[in-house]
């Protein structure tokens, strides 16, 4: 299972940094951690089921998006973008 | 005590303070670092709701019981799975005629209904469906339903708007609609052009809660009256310094008052020659006056948006406050005859409402 690391508030919404989920791609693995956590619904995936914009996905430290492939002892980290206003 | 909720562009501050003295206190701040479109208190039940967009994690509504203490994510503000759009923001809350009832609209055009004090909301499909949908186009600010006009004592009627769209009303409580931009002048399009009807940047309205068959409305370009429920529309800014402007705001004891903050053109959008002033009717728009005792008289060059003004009581206890994306808020105690600055150097206001 691919290891999902987050940081605050989405940490806090899940119950914990630390994620193990099943899944082939990124989108599978983040669609599985909103099943298996239900507060955190709408807050990465939008209501139709994209990554949203300003959020970034790394997979073992190299960027990705939705359909990176993720394996057994990968981690996929979930951050804030370095964006704002 | 006068309470306002200020939405501003990093979090929603609580400010306190007796109408007609400047300096309110911040007495609470939350969402810090998120933009608040939207705030308000259901007067019914004194629960607060808060629209909130984070940068990062998308719009959602909360409520809390307090303001300083802790918020509760509300559950259904979202847009059908399967659809191409996502939420973008709640532009606005407002309560229903019926107990219980709240309805809050947003981007791209949804009108979302609870039944349960705002816990859970669901969408409106008769609006959502409607078959015109495809062809609604937004505004400079999205294609935004922002303002909700339930009639007093009649939870089957309902006026939205939606800019850059028009007036919406409803007879059935909702579950059907139809458009209602009778004599409203959309001069942004080509004379040829202007026989479509729902191509109406409708800034804000307001209605007269003891005529409620009357309404005032600031357009994109002009600000109306309708004497018959929206159904119609008569243009009543002759004597105005600009056509333009977001808000609008009714004094409930008068059904021929309104108030409105003119800002300079589409192009600018700033108050006129750097000068504050909000204009004030008692004739149902036949003659307009400039309010501006104690707000800048030179040098001040403000935006303010269409939810950042709101009044508070009735007559001539009647209490208004509106606030700038320059960060200042201004009130008067006394329905706009003085003005005095209660709050500076908050992040861009998007929003006050009273409580």
């Amino acid at each position: 299972m691919a290891r999902v690391m987050l940081r605050a508030p989405l940490s806090e919404l899940c119950g914990g940094r630390s994620h193990e989920l099943e899944g082939d791609t990124v989108l599978d693995v983040l669609a599985a951690l909103e099943r298996a956590n239900p507060p955190i619904a709408g807050w990465v995936l939008d209501e139709q089921g994209r990554i949203r914009a300003h959020v970034n996905v790394f997979v073992n430290g190299t960027a990705g998006n939705g359909r990176t492939r993720v394996g057994e002892t990968d981690q996929v980290y979930v951050l804030p973008a370095i964006t704002g206003g | 005590m006068t309470e306002l909720l200020v939405g501003t562009k990093k979090g929603l501050f609580k400010l306190e303070g007796e109408a007609g003295n400047g300096g309110f206190e911040v007495t609470a701040r939350a969402f810090a670092g998120q933009s608040v479109e939207y705030a308000m208190r259901d007067p019914r039940t004194g629960r607060y709701l808060a629209s909130v967009t984070s940068w990062f994690y998308g719009p959602k509504i909360w409520v809390a019981d307090d303001p300083a203490g802790e918020w509760q994510q509300t559950e259904g503000a979202v847009l059908p799975e399967g659809d191409e759009q996502a939420l973008e923001r709640i532009w606005v809350i407002v309560p229903g005629e019926t107990d219980g009832v709240l309805y809050a609209g947003g981007d791209p055009g949804p009108l979302f209904e609870s039944r349960d004090g705002g816990l859970t909301w669901s969408l409106n499909r008769g609006l959502w469906d409607h078959p015109t949908r495809g062809d609604w186009g937004p505004g400079a600010g999205g294609l935004c339903l922002h303002t909700i006009a339930p009639w007093p004592g009649d939870p089957e009627k309902l006026l939205v708007a939606i800019s850059a769209v028009g007036v919406w009303l409803s007879d059935d409580a909702g579950k059907t609609w139809r458009h209602s931009n009778t004599g409203i002048v959309p001069e942004y399009v080509p004379d040829d052009a202007r026989d479509n009807p729902i191509q109406h940047c409708v800034h804000d309205v307001r209605r007269a809660p003891g005529r409620p068959e009357r309404l005032f409305m600031q357009f994109h370009g002009g600000v109306y009256r309708s004497d018959d429920g929206g159904a119609t529309w008569v243009d009543v800014g002759e004597g105005l310094p600009s056509d333009f402007g977001f808000p609008v705001v009714v004094d409930p004891a008068d059904p021929d008052s309104a108030y409105v903050i003119p800002l300079i053109g589409a192009e600018d959008r700033t108050t006129p020659g750097g000068t504050v002033q909000v204009w004030e009717t008692r004739d149902a728009g036949a003659s307009w006056t400039a309010r501006g005792d104690g707000l800048p008289a030179s040098d001040a060059y403000l935006t303010v948006l269409r939810e950042a003004f709101d009044s508070h009581g009735e007559g001539e206890s009647l209490e208004l406050y509106f606030g700038a994306t320059s960060g200042e808020v201004f009130g008067s105690g006394d329905a706009g005859a003085s003005w005095a600055q209660v709050a500076d150097h908050l992040p861009p206001v998007y929003s006050v409402r009273t409580a």
